[in-house]
């Protein structure tokens, strides 16, 4: 019995390290942490570093000379958007949020669609094989939340994490059978190779794709 | 999109594509960089496996294509779509833009949607004055230029970055640059405007499971995500031949459909929406669903016992990405709006023999699309099909008719064939080759010298070669093809010796003819089968263990054609199963059975490369074996790029596209002479004869050989 449970416990571990080769071979930044706080704090330091990145239509993404763009800089307030978090979560996330100036929102996202600086989720399954994550999200906040993001951050706990598409299958079909249902399959970011076949990241969807890995 | 009235025309402008400098090299460069990363993405997995998940998933939806279609609009309906059906493009547009009526939609966003560019979908929601934007990237640059697609997954492949930046000049009206990150993300602000403002998103579908009523889409931008979610009303537009019983058969497909068309193990998205979801602007805040199925022709396959298996096509693109003509051209030219082998068959029931009569006669039956397409469809003889269909439609072509009739008449055929001979004496010159031809029946030839009709010919020589064996090792039937027989009998002559000398008992029966793949190219398949039943006839009494062909056409087509050919005739049944399992090709034949040894040969290493017949490597699937054999017979083989690629030559394609013929050449010899070999060996009499003439209107030293001669010569003398 012990040595039939340490068995699977090592299948598991290497269907795990197929999803980290898979997704980080699609582009995605694959991280592990050790709990929810760290995977917070992780997202709110990732927004910390970045440029805020909005995109007013009206050009907020013209090139700026570096005064111009210091200049900018205060007026910009960067955004986290977390829907459908639990509570408890998601007061930890504002709470830091607030600490460094950043607006955390779970709601009103189709009213700043030039754009938030992090989308922040849960993922229901995770595919070893292509380093796929699975988001169940018929709720429209958390789709937008994962579309308009210039950076989408993806908590996955290790145990939700299969080996191929077939494993997944039973899940998938209950979650299509409870429908309404908007099911996503996301590997990697954005991209496109419609110019001249050259790979390019970010076209309609986030920019960067961060998966962290947690126990659990 | 086809526009020309006739096949000149339509060779003028596949011509024009030619000096395309850009496209030329983008397409070269595909090819070669598709090749790797298909492999890549294949690597560890059952390719054929997958294929033939694929073809049982799709002839599934074939047999219950009313049960599925009725299941998938009752799934859907309850959970909050609705959805229509569409016999043809006007119906669904006409669909598409009541809706948009009765929702009072202006302003429209799209992710791509092969089935829309089919209906033409833009045009008709634009003339009842709705302003559409395509938001896939390469759709919306096509979209701004006026044009249609030039391939099914990357639609823009033919425009480079200078063109694009300044179409995207215009369109911003501020000067942009050719920095390609750059213009991407110029598409990305420019369309997040649309995307929030559309009233209405209209997406094509990937799968349709008729089980939960969802549909799956295939993406890797994300607009299709926008599309589905912003706007108030969702239109979704799908050919019938998108249904699937359950999610399992998607999840097959999946596997396949990425990897195939682009190299990836899966897009960035893959997107299932099942019923009415939610949505913030939409009336209770559901978003109102529509699912358009359309028809348009699909049952019409559907119900062909030939062409049912069109159904297979998962759209992945892929036989355009290793069609040898569709990197000469390009898509504008090598397609209507569905391009590559698929298109040239889809045109035909899609949009009409209009557009599909030049078109489906620019396929020169390299079957490199068959080699690779994800539902095992027979591609290569499915456009000979609606080749033949067409010209039943509309009258056969005298010459295409006038060669049915000759080599239905094997006598009448052999003696035209002779008398060659004789009319060709005043511009034949000493070393095999025409010295000049009859410009008026062959313009547009000069890129390679043709060869003369031999003296005499192999059948003629037979009975004065067949050598006396005592004790047979084994027994084989000779089947020549026209070229060997009275072309190059010399190739005959040396593999027979080499077999004499191998204990070999051979026949040589007389009236065998033409394998019949000439006239099947030409689209006259009743000619085709008859002489199908000639050969059938002449090799009936032969007891053999082998039919052995130097010819890989030949070889390939007696095999696996002939089956297909005389399908339809239960008598023959028994009789063609037994005939074409007994074909094999020279080089199988003595590296495999008669397992030549390097002690029989001599002579020096030098150096040769081998030029792949299209029919020997994919007709055939045999690519150790005649490279075995230069290295048994002492050859310094090396390796030339593209060894597996086509020469150019396709039979009767030659002198119908002859300047896509010699591009194709040229590339291939330019290839052969990076190498520095002063041999080059093939398996095949028509490629023997598009090689040997290109080189020596190169004016190259390089020798052209048939590995049969080669070996033969090579051999110790006793």
């Amino acid at each position: 019995m012990m040595a039939e449970s340490v068995e699977i416990a090592e299948q598991h571990q290497s269907v795990v390290a197929r999803f980290i080769e898979q997704a980080r071979a699609s582009a995605a930044v694959v991280t592990e942490v050790a709990d929810l706080e760290t995977a917070i704090s992780y997202t709110v330091d990732l927004c910390g570093s970045q440029a805020a990145c909005r995109l007013e239509a009206a050009g907020g993404d013209t090139n700026l000379s570096r005064d111009a763009d210091g200049f900018r800089e205060p007026e910009q307030t960067k955004i986290i958007a977390a829907p459908g978090l639990d509570p408890a979560a998601y007061k930890l996330l504002n709470k830091r949020c607030g600490a460094h100036g950043f607006i955390c929102i779970d709601s009103g996202m189709r009213s700043p669609l030039s754009g938030v600086d992090i989308g922040f989720s849960y993922a229901d399954i995770g595919i070893a094989e292509t380093g796929t994550l699975v988001l169940n999200c018929p709720g429209e906040e958390l789709r937008l939340a994962t579309m308009i993001c210039e950076c989408h951050v993806c908590v996955l706990p290790k145990s939700k994490i299969v080996k191929d598409g077939f494993a997944a299958e039973e899940q998938l079909q209950r979650f299509m059978r409870k429908a309404p249902n908007y099911t996503a399959f996301i590997t990697g970011p954005s991209r496109t190779a419609d110019i001249e076949r050259v790979l390019t990241i970010g076209v309609h969807g986030p920019l960067e794709l961060h998966i962290l890995m947690m126990e659990g | 999109m086809q526009v020309a009235k006739n096949l000149r025309n339509y060779r003028k402008e596949c011509e024009e594509s030619l000096s395309n400098e850009f496209l030329r090299s983008a397409l070269d460069n595909f090819a070669v960089a598709y090749r790797a990363s298909r492999a890549n993405a294949f690597s560890g997995f059952d390719v054929d496996r997958l294929i033939g998940d694929v073809a049982d998933i799709k002839d599934n939806t074939l047999r219950h294509l009313d049960e599925l279609y009725s299941q998938f609009k009752n799934s859907a309906e309850a959970a909050g779509v609705t959805v229509h059906y569409a016999r043809d493009a006007a119906e669904a547009n006409a669909i598409i833009n009541r809706i948009a009526r009765e929702t009072n939609c202006k302003t429209v966003v799209k992710s791509k949607s092969m089935t829309a560019e089919e209906t033409l979908l833009n045009h008709a929601l634009e003339d009842e004055g709705l302003e559409v934007t395509e938001t896939d990237l390469g759709e919306w640059i096509i979209q701004l230029r006026h044009e249609g697609p030039s391939h099914m997954v990357m639609p823009a492949i033919h425009l480079s970055r200078y063109q694009i930046g300044d179409l995207f000049s215009d369109v911003t009206g501020s000067k942009q640059g050719d920095d390609i990150e750059k213009l991407v993300k110029v598409a990305r602000h420019e369309l997040r405007q649309k995307f929030v403002e559309a009233d209405m998103g209209i997406t094509g579908a990937n799968f349709a499971i008729a089980d939960t009523g969802t549909i799956g889409l295939v993406t890797n931008e994300g607009n299709a995500r926008l599309v589905t979610t912003l706007p108030r009303v969702h239109v979704a537009l799908m050919g019938i031949d998108k249904l699937v019983s359950t999610i399992d058969d998607v999840l097959k497909i999946l596997k396949i459909l990425p990897r195939n068309a682009t190299g990836q193990a899966i897009t960035s998205y893959v997107t299932w929406i099942t019923g009415a979801n939610e949505c913030a602007i939409g009336t209770e805040r559901k978003k109102d669903i529509h699912f358009v199925v359309l028809d348009n022709g699909r049952r019409e396959m559907a119900n062909d016992p030939l062409f049912s298996e069109v159904f297979r096509c998962v759209r992945c693109g892929a036989c355009a990405n290793v069609c040898p003509v569709y990197r000469l051209v390009g898509g504008h030219k090598m397609g209507h709006i569905y391009i590559g082998a698929i298109g040239l068959i889809l045109t035909y029931f899609f949009h009409g023999p209009e557009k599909a009569r030049n078109l489906v006669q620019n396929c020169i039956n390299c079957e490199a699309c068959k080699d690779i397409c994800a539902g095992g469809i027979d591609l290569p003889r499915l456009i000979k099909a609606v080749y033949n269909r067409i010209q039943d439609e509309e009258g056969h072509p005298l010459p295409s008719l006038l060669l049915g009739k000759i080599l239905k008449n094997r006598k009448l055929f052999h003696t035209l064939l002779r008398a060659a001979k004789w009319a060709q004496k005043p511009m034949a010159d000493n070393e095999g080759f025409m010295r000049h031809l009859p410009m008026i029946f062959f313009k547009g030839h000069e890129f390679k010298a043709l060869p003369t009709v031999a003296e005499k010919p192999f059948r003629d020589r037979w009975p004065g070669i067949k050598p006396v064996i005592t004790t047979p090792r084994c027994r084989i039937g000779l089947f020549s093809g026209c070229l060997q027989d009275f072309v190059y009998p010399e190739q005959m002559a040396a593999a027979v010796k080499l077999f004499g000398d191998h204990g070999v008992d051979m026949s040589f029966p007389m009236k065998q003819s033409c394998c019949g793949l000439p006239v099947q190219m030409m689209g006259e398949l009743n000619a085709s089968r008859d002489v199908a039943i000639q050969n059938l006839r002449a090799f009936e009494k032969e007891e053999v263990d082998y039919i052995v062909t130097l010819c890989a056409s030949c070889a390939s087509h007696l095999k696996h054609n002939y089956p297909l050919l005389l399908s339809g005739d239960a008598r023959l049944a028994e009789k063609v199963k037994r005939f074409s399992s007994k074909i094999i090709d020279f080089s199988s034949f003595v590296n495999d059975v008669l397992q030549v040894k390097p002690e029989e040969f001599a002579g020096s290493g030098r150096k040769a490369t081998f030029h792949s017949p299209c029919h020997l490597c994919r007709g055939l699937d045999v690519h150790d074996a005649p490279r075995d054999l230069m290295r048994t017979s002492g050859l310094d083989y090396c390796e030339a790029n593209e060894e597996e690629v086509c020469c150019g030559f396709g039979g009767t394609y030659s002198a119908k596209f002859p300047e896509l013929s010699a591009q194709l050449l040229n590339k291939k010899l330019d290839n052969v002479e990076a190498t520095g070999a002063e041999l080059l060996l093939t398996d095949c009499p028509g490629c023997i004869m598009q090689l040997r003439g290109g080189l020596k209107k190169r004016g190259s030293q390089i020798k052209v050989k048939h590995t049969a001669e080669a070996l033969s010569e090579r051999r110790k003398k006793e």
